[in-house]
Order: C-alpha cells, then structure tokens, then sequence
C-alpha cells in the first residue's frame, strides 16, 4: 500500500513511537553508563520498525510475548518509559517493583506476557494464549517475537508444529538481525531465509523489509485477519540489523564496521522521516515537535527514576506463591 | 463407605472440575479417546469433547508452554505428561517461565496451572519411564509440588490444586492407580501445605511420600505385633512444606525415619532430616535421623533388581527396628 493513503496522524504514530523507542534506548545506554542502570541492558536500536509496525496492527486486547530485546516491544505496545525506565533502575516504582529489570520488564495489564530471557522461551506460552482465545471463541490474537537465533531452538518447533495443528490465531514474528548473539545467522542455520521453515508446519513464512514500517505493519496485519478469520498462523520474518552489540559492552569482534554502515543508511526512522517530509505529510517543524516531545517525555522517564526509592528489603519475598483461589467453584 | 480407586478419584475430580468450571481443561498425550496412558482421562472427551480434552502430538515442552500460556489468559490447565521423565522436556517452560512469572514481573501476574505426571518404579519399565524427580521441582521457589498417596488426598489434592493460583506440579505413581479408599462423591478439597498424621505411635516417627505411605503402613503394622508403634506422617505437599506436624512428631517420638522412592542423594529426605535438626526437635532425639531412600543408580529393567532399588516394607521394617533398637 502506498504510504500516501495512509491518514496523516497513523503514520505520524509510527514515526513517534519508532523515536520513543531509539530514544528510550539511547537514554538507557547513557544512564546505565552514567550508573543509575545497575544492570545489563540489550538494546534495540536500529530495529523500532518491527516492534512498532508489528504492534500497530493488534489490538489492545491482543496479547505478545517478547524477548531479551524487548524494550521496543514494550514501548509499542503502549509501555510507558518512566515505569520502564525505573524498572531499569530498579526501583519500587517500575513496572516489576525493581524485580524483573531489562530481561522481564513487563506490563500484563497491556498484554505483554513477558519480556524473556530465554531464547524461544516465550514462543510456546504465545501458543497457549491463542489456545485460550480459541477455545472461548474470541477474535484475540497472539503475537510471539523472537530473533533469529530462536528458531533453532526445540521450543520453537514445538510451538510452530502445535499452531500448525491448531490452526491457532497465532502470528511467529521473527526479527531477524542477523546475529544470534555473536555469531551470524550464516553459521547457525543453513538457510538463509528463515520464514521458509514454516512451511514444514503448514503455514505461510512471509519476508518483509523489517526497518519499513508500513511494509511491517501491512504484513502484520495480513496475518492478524488470517489469524482472525481462523485461518491460522503466520511466520513474518522482518530483515533488519541491530546498531548496537548483543549487550551493551559487547565488542562486536564479529561483525565489520563497514556492514554497520551499509546498514545505518538504511535507517528505518531516518528513511520514514524522509518518506513524510517528501510526501508533505508533516512539516518539518512537526517532525521537530514529536522529537522535542519525546525528549521531554523521556527527560521526565529519567528524572522519575532517579528519585524513585529502592525497593524495601522485606519486598523480596513477596510474590513466590499468591494465596488466591480464584479457581473456587464449589 | 464408597470406595474408588486412585485412578477414578482423580478420574472424578476431572470429570467435576470441568463441569463446574467452563475455565478449566486437560490437554496432554492419548489423553482424548485413549483416556491417558493409565486411564486418568477415561470418558472425558465424550463428554467434553475434544475442544476441552486437547491431545496433543508428542511435545512436552509444547504441552507445558500451552499450559503456561492459557493460565496467564484466564484458562485453568490441567497438563498431563504421560510420564514424569518426559517432563525433563518440559522444564524450561516449568522452571524459568511459569515458576517465576509472578515473582519476576512484581507479583502482577498468576499461573493456575496444574501438570499431573505419573512417576515411581515397579512396573518392569526401566530407567527411561520410572523416576521419582520430585525434588528438582522442590528445588524451584515459585513451583507447589503435590504428591498423593491415598485416592481420598488424589481427588482432594487434586481439586485443591486446580482452584490455587499457582502452578501445581501433581505427581501420581503408576502403582497406586489400582489401589482402592474411600472417597466421597461430592467435591471436596485437600489443603495443599497441610502435612498429615496417617497414623499414630509412640515409638518413632516415620515420615514417608506417595506410595512409601503405605508401605509404612504395612510396615507399621508388622512391627506393632512386635510391640514398636510408629506413627507415620504423609506430608501430602512437599513444597511448601507444613512442618509443623513432623517437627511435633519427633519431639514425642525421639526418633524419625524419612523414606521416599527417589535416589537418596539430593533427595527430599536431606531437607526433612535438615528441617528436623534446625528446630526445636534437635533436644529430643535419641537417634540420628535415618533415610531409607532410593540407590543411586537409574531404575534397572530386571525385577528383581528394581525391587531392591527402592524402599519396601520389609526394608521399612527392619530400618525401623535398628533405629528403635539402638543399633544405630
């Protein structure tokens, strides 16, 4: 679809939500430098065209599981970067009381079933949440990110089999940065195009330019009224490249820095910024404002987790069992 | 007083469970028209049709990860793994998602899911389709850890286990299928973390799981007519553990025995003995606290060979009357 018929304040959505995302990023990068960031952190900067074009095609009601990568996926589905950003610090205040940090920040009230740490790991829960959709009848969908590394994994194949099976309302979104960790793809899979695998399990692999993101939100949203029409699971893989290293602090001995280049022209914010100036969807001085909102947002985001406090020592202990029976029937 | 095998208390509790409560489901291996390997299931896809009992390919790690995944959207799961070594499969969905879900996303979210799992030898089936793993999941803070060993607490356990919020990891033995007790009609609960005192005695206290229940049982028995009364305690809930009741136990008795069926290293007879020293308990002993547990060797084909493997009455029996004796 032409971005021209697109409604001017969707696509000025995406381009603020992709500069939440690089942003938030960034900010979290210099904070954790600057040490109000205790722990390790995985950025997505260079990837905010999957998460936000993928997440603008579900429903609030529609549920994700996420990744070790998964600001992006937070930001997109509606997060909000000062309870992110004090979940980073680790303080009371943020999304998991200081108990998740970046590897399990989460909000379930938006339906996100968890950032995950393990690789694949949240793949077979996305497949029991479209069971549950399906059973009760509903037009919910499941939406599972995970990267390249991840459909290597048992659990994947697993997950990707019973969807098949089920034909459940499910959609497999693989970001495909190249580089599970520090190895390229090359040498941990021998195909080069991973969406063909689902063709073993009887559904559709779609590729995709994954830093476009109108390209990712239309086949996202093919695979939503698929997934709806009970017609079953998609698997889209969305080419991109992250900018920064596995964690920050990776040296990134693996990869040449003319590969990063080639890449950084190929900017998804920077090319959709172009594509609305060109097309006069938006003025410059718009596009001025959404940046300038960003920044004071996320200026705002910092200076709320700074002065946060910590979580109390007893806080530790709580939340291992719930003392709740809402299964009583009888 | 009616009377129900192991296997149709909890066949009952399933079938009751799902009429009450459109929320819960089974899904797992040949559970649907082959009723589950051991007939747990028997009936209920007549009845509830197979979009409510969902057999599934040969997936473990799948079946807990569909678990997972509905409880958090508002099902309430009841997973079964044909058997329990096939759970190793399953662990990750287990250990690092439903186990810590609560916990790691700051108390926000529940996992009322149950996964039954038949463990324990004595059928001939070798290394591969006999253990007793109970102990890797006590190991997981987050995890309740439920073993039955009467149909009465099979039915109960298991009703307690689907109402709770947590995920419940409710381990049946192969050899207690056929075994028959009373249990009543209605639904009714067993508390989850509510240790039992099965019988009582003056002489020592025998704390024993699952089938070793009722091999102390008998045991018990046999040794009463040489005039040594245990009192044998069923902690029904291994984690987390109501101690309570075994700790009182040993303060009247001086003297306890731990038995259980998996190997003894690592085992859960090291956290009773540790739980008994560390109370107020110690003072009354008048014997080291003994474990009469598995060998710590896989489960070998040979009958006679998986006999000796684990604990049995007569090993129960003379355990018991070393300790009583002194001889130890």
């Amino acid at each position: 679809m032409s971005i021209s018929n697109y409604p001017k304040e969707q696509l000025l959505t995406f381009y603020r939500q992709m500069v939440k995302v690089r942003e938030f990023e960034l900010r979290a990068i210099n904070e954790r430098r600057a040490g109000l960031i205790p722990g390790f952190i995985h950025s997505c900067v260079g990837q905010e065209a999957t998460a936000v074009g993928a997440c603008a095609a579900l429903n609030q009601d529609d549920v994700i599981t996420s990744t070790h990568r998964g600001h992006g996926h937070l930001v997109a589905k509606g997060g909000e970067p000062r309870y992110m950003m004090a979940e980073l610090a680790a303080r009371q205040t943020g999304y998991c009381g200081g108990k998740g940090g970046s590897l399990h920040m989460t909000d379930f009230e938006l339906g996100i079933l968890g950032a995950n740490g393990i690789v694949a790991g949240g793949i077979p829960m996305a497949v029991g949440a479209a069971l549950a959709f399906q059973m009760r009848g509903e037009q919910r969908v499941a939406l599972s990110f995970f990267g390249d590394g991840a459909v290597n994994e048992g659990a994947f194949h697993e997950a990707a089999n019973l969807a098949g099976l089920w034909k459940l309302p499910m959609i497999f979104f693989c970001e495909n940065n190249l580089y599970g960790e520090g190895t390229p793809q090359d040498k941990q899979a021998p195909v080069k195009d991973l969406s063909i695998r689902a063709a073993g399990y009887a559904f559709p692999g779609v590729i995709v330019d994954g830093n476009d993101v109108t390209a990712v939100y239309e086949a996202t949203q093919e695979a939503v009224a698929r997934a709806r029409a009970g017609e079953g699971p998609t698997f889209i893989e969305g080419k991109t490249y992250r900018y920064r290293g596995h964690y920050e602090g990776d040296p990134m001995v693996y990869r040449s820095p003319e590969e990063l280049e080639a890449w950084q022209e190929r900017d998804p914010i920077a090319a959709f910024r172009q594509r609305l100036l060109e097309h006069k969807f938006a003025s410059e001085s718009e596009i001025t404002a959404v940046e300038s909102e960003i920044q004071s947002l996320l200026d705002e985001a910092v200076e709320f987790a700074a002065q946060s406090p910590q979580p109390t020592r007893e806080s530790a202990l709580d939340g291992v069992y719930g003392d709740t029976h809402e299964g009583r029937v009888f | 007083m009616r009377e129900l095998t192991y296997k149709d208390a909890l066949n009952e509790a399933l079938f009751q469970v799902m009429k009450a409560d459109e929320r819960v489901f089974c899904i797992g291996e040949d559970i649907g028209v082959y009723g589950g390997a051991f007939g747990v299931t028997a009936g209920l896809i007549e009845e509830f049709g197979e979009e409510r009992v969902v057999d599934t390919p040969i997936s473990e790690a799948g079946i807990a990860g569909a678990c997972v995944g509905s409880a958090v959207t508002g099902m309430r799961p009841v997973g079964e793994i044909q058997f329990m070594d096939f759970v190793t499969i399953s662990m990750e969905q287990l250990v690092l998602q439903a186990a810590k879900i609560r916990f790691m996303f700051g108390g926000k979210a529940t996992v009322p899911m149950v996964l039954r799992m038949p463990g324990g030898s004595g059928t001939g089936a070798a290394a591969q389709h006999s253990e007793s793993l109970e102990n890797w999941f006590v190991h997981v803070p987050g995890l309740k850890v439920v073993m039955p060993s009467s149909p009465y607490d099979a039915k109960g356990l298991l009703l307690a286990a689907i109402e709770d919020d947590n995920p419940v990891i409710f381990i049946e033995h192969k050899l207690l299928y056929k075994t028959k007790g009373h249990v009543p009609e209605e639904m009714y609960t067993v508390p989850l973390s509510d240790t039992k005192v099965v019988r009582e005695g003056r002489d020592i206290t025998v704390v024993a799981t699952s089938i070793m229940v009722n091999r102390a049982l008998e045991a018990a028995e046999q040794l009463a007519a040489e005039g040594i009364e245990v009192e044998i305690i069923d902690p029904r809930t291994l984690n987390p553990l109501d101690e309570e009741p075994i700790i009182r136990s040993v303060i009247k008795t001086g003297r306890a025995l731990i038995v259980h069926e998996a190997v003894k290293t690592g085992g859960y007879g090291g956290e009773l003995v540790s739980r008994i020293m560390e109370s107020e308990a110690f003072d009354y002993l008048d014997a080291p606290i003994r474990r009469l547990a598995g060998l710590d060797i896989p489960i070998p084909y040979n009958r006679t060979l998986e006999y000796h493997t684990v604990p049995q009455i007569e090993s129960i029996v003379s355990e018991v009357k070393r300790i009583v004796r002194g001889e130890v």
